[in-house]
């Protein structure tokens, strides 16, 4: 019943992904004061070792700065609710942001924890106490509830959509307001000396391949040399559905959805072999109607 | 902003009651140099040709649409308009003049014949009267409205400035600057002062500089050293930069922080989206062109560069607020002599080269 009770027996782990030193230096020191059993067991720069040394190190509370280089601190947590292992329970999140207007006026709307840089001992000691009860209460369950998973996937699934792109937006212009350029029709494909043009009704289906972007259409598969995720930006989002944050699916094109033994979700196409799977922050796109 | 002019009445009656104080003088006037003349019968012709003319002038310039911004029909509309003014007004000023004065106030017989000579100084007074009006009033609206345009370019320079100021002065980089420098008052406070004095040095060129009109090169490489040295606090070894000025550059005129949105972008696109950082170098050169010698300024990284020239190979990509900023400053100094370019570097980054007339300052 004790919230201090379970700590000592099995002490809490943190991670902390900061891309500033000095304030990652800071955050771990202040939270040595506010909770001193707590233990940090890592402390990255980028949002791609964020994820890489949370699902090796396995920590209980994830401390994840908003932009950072590599992808954004939504986009790592993003990341990790699709390759956590589902016997495990999922981290607790708390974000941490330098002034940043939309970013805060978005975590407030979805109720979401988030430290301000520079943090405030009384700020941090309030989170600290939640993060706590928390803890006790997934060790009572022993399971991660369905259902704080289910809502923390909805928050972030919000903030996705409400800042796109956090990380790579510079913040003179104003990440709410995505100026939306008229869609894209025609893709520019360097092929060898060539430049092909492939016009976007005949893509069916977008995959992000490191900096490339592999691009489906019945017949072809093409290269393209940018990030999806700008891309993504110019295509019309009732067209192609994202389904998995590397893959966009044009929505027509999708047969059927299966769900296997895990309790992931899987797509087949109507007019291509592959298979592909949902991520499950998009997956409450398939319902049965 | 746009000067949008609309009806206004107030200032129609305004104008119409200057125009019967202007009809009266002349009336005056007419008199004193006629003394054995009645007053009555000029001040009746000379206000009704007044009212006549005023309201074809005044009234139809609104009808012009080459009137609607300036509120002066152009060129020559507007002269027609006064000439039409002029001509019908005396026509049917004096007509109603005559029928009032036989009939309504009886200053003369019905079927008195007024003299030739008498005409012919109506006509003279009223081409006079007319054209004097018509100019004081086209010069009183005119400066009106040149005061009007200037209010407004005022608008646009300090919304511009305000602009500027603000991109400069972006809160998430003085936050976490702030932030930084609290850490650094606990754990290492000699480090924290040289910080913060290169944040006063930061703030004080920021809000003050877009004052002046130039300053030496020297003077705009210290304020990028300072840009750098508060980036680097906060980037720690992901941050590398150099800065090259030779001796001979160092009083070359330019805009104050003409380079501050270049090392920006360098930092906010270049390296901040990049895992392991990468190397800044800004170098100044004088080179020769046919038109005299160039300063020629480049801003360097090895971030992560532009991309996405796949889908838009446009060469004027790259048009955000700093880098247009720096284009129009570039503009309006020195026109087509100047210019700014960006290209992609190999393997990765970019590079920014601004080019402009070297003028070295004697002092």
């Amino acid at each position: 019943m004790n919230p201090t009770t379970s700590a000592p027996s099995n002490a809490a782990r943190a991670l902390i992904a900061e891309d500033e030193p000095l304030l990652a230096a800071a955050l771990t020191q202040a939270l040595r004061q506010c909770w001193p059993t707590l233990e940090i067991v890592a402390t990255v720069g980028d949002g791609l070792s964020a994820v890489r040394e949370a699902l090796r190190l396995a920590p209980d509370v994830l401390f994840f700065d908003i932009r950072m280089p590599g992808q954004s601190g939504l986009e790592a947590a993003a990341e990790l609710t699709d390759t956590w292992p589902p016997e495990r329970p999922f981290p607790a999140l708390v974000f941490v942001t330098a002034y940043d207007q939309y970013a805060l006026q978005a975590f407030d709307a979805q109720a979401m924890d988030y430290l301000v840089k520079p943090v405030q001992t009384a700020r941090l000691e309030k989170t600290v106490q939640k993060l706590q009860l928390v803890l006790a209460k997934q060790a009572q369950a022993a399971i991660n509830s369905g259902a704080n998973f289910e809502r923390m996937l909805d928050q972030l699934r919000h903030l996705l959509q409400v800042l796109p792109g956090v990380a790579a937006t510079p913040p003179g212009s104003a990440p709410g307001a995505v100026a939306a350029p008229a869609p894209l029709r025609l893709l520019q494909v360097g092929v060898g000396t060539q430049i092909r043009m492939v016009p976007v009704d005949e893509v069916l289906v977008l995959e992000a391949a490191d900096k490339y972007v592999r691009v489906l259409t019945a017949t072809h598969e093409y290269l393209l040399r940018m990030p999806l995720k700008e891309l993504a930006a110019q295509l019309d989002p009732n067209i192609f559905w994202q389904v998995h944050r590397s893959l966009l699916v044009r929505a027509s094109e999708i047969a059927t959805v299966t769900r296997d033994e895990a309790g992931r979700l899987h797509l087949g196409l109507r007019t291509r072999p592959e298979r592909l799977p949902v991520s499950r922050l998009y997956a409450h796109r398939f319902k049965a109607m | 902003m746009k000067l949008h002019r609309e009806f206004n009445g107030v200032s129609k009656l305004r104008h119409y009651l200057q125009v019967v104080a202007f009809t009266l003088v002349v009336a005056t006037i007419q008199c004193t140099f006629m003394p054995d003349k009645p007053y009555g019968p000029p001040v009746v012709y000379s206000v009704l040709i007044g009212t006549f003319t005023w309201a074809i002038i005044d009234l139809g310039r609104e009808l012009i649409p080459s009137a609607a911004e300036t509120g002066w029909p152009h060129g020559w509309q507007g002269i027609a308009l006064v000439l039409v003014g002029i001509v019908v007004g005396y026509l049917a000023g004096t007509l109603l003049a005559d029928t009032l004065c036989v009939h309504y106030f009886h200053f003369y017989p019905p079927g008195a014949l007024i003299s030739g000579a008498d005409q012919r100084t109506s006509i003279l007074i009223t081409v006079i009267a007319g054209l004097v009006g018509t100019f004081y009033f086209y010069a009183v609206n005119k400066s009106a409205y040149l005061e009007g345009k200037m209010a407004e370019a005022r608008m646009h320079a300090s919304e511009s400035r305000l602009k500027l100021l603000e991109t400069q002065l972006e809160p998430h980089m003085l936050f976490n600057t702030l932030a930084n420098l609290r850490v650094l008052i606990g754990t290492d406070p000699a480090r924290a002062q040289h910080m913060l004095d290169r944040m006063i040095a930061y703030l004080r060129a920021t809000l003050g500089g877009s004052r002046q009109l130039s300053h030496p090169l020297a003077d705009e490489f210290a304020r990028l050293r300072d840009y750098f040295e508060l980036m680097a606090v906060r980037m720690g070894p992901r941050l590398q930069y150099t800065l090259d000025l030779p001796v001979a550059l160092r009083s070359a005129a330019v805009p104050p922080l003409l380079l501050q949105p270049l090392a920006e972008n360098a930092i906010r696109h270049g390296l901040e989206p990049s895992v392991p950082g990468g190397h800044i170098a800004v170098r100044a050169r004088a080179i020769e062109s046919a038109h005299g010698p160039l300063l020629q300024i480049e801003v360097q990284d090895t971030g992560v560069g532009l991309h996405s020239h796949a889908v838009a190979p446009l060469p004027t990509r790259g048009g955000g607020f700093g880098l247009t900023q720096v284009r129009e400053r570039l503009a309006t100094l020195h026109g087509a002599q100047a210019g700014l370019e960006l290209t992609p570097l190999a393997p990765q980054g970019t590079c920014a080269r601004i080019v402009l007339p070297l003028t070295l300052s004697s002092a």
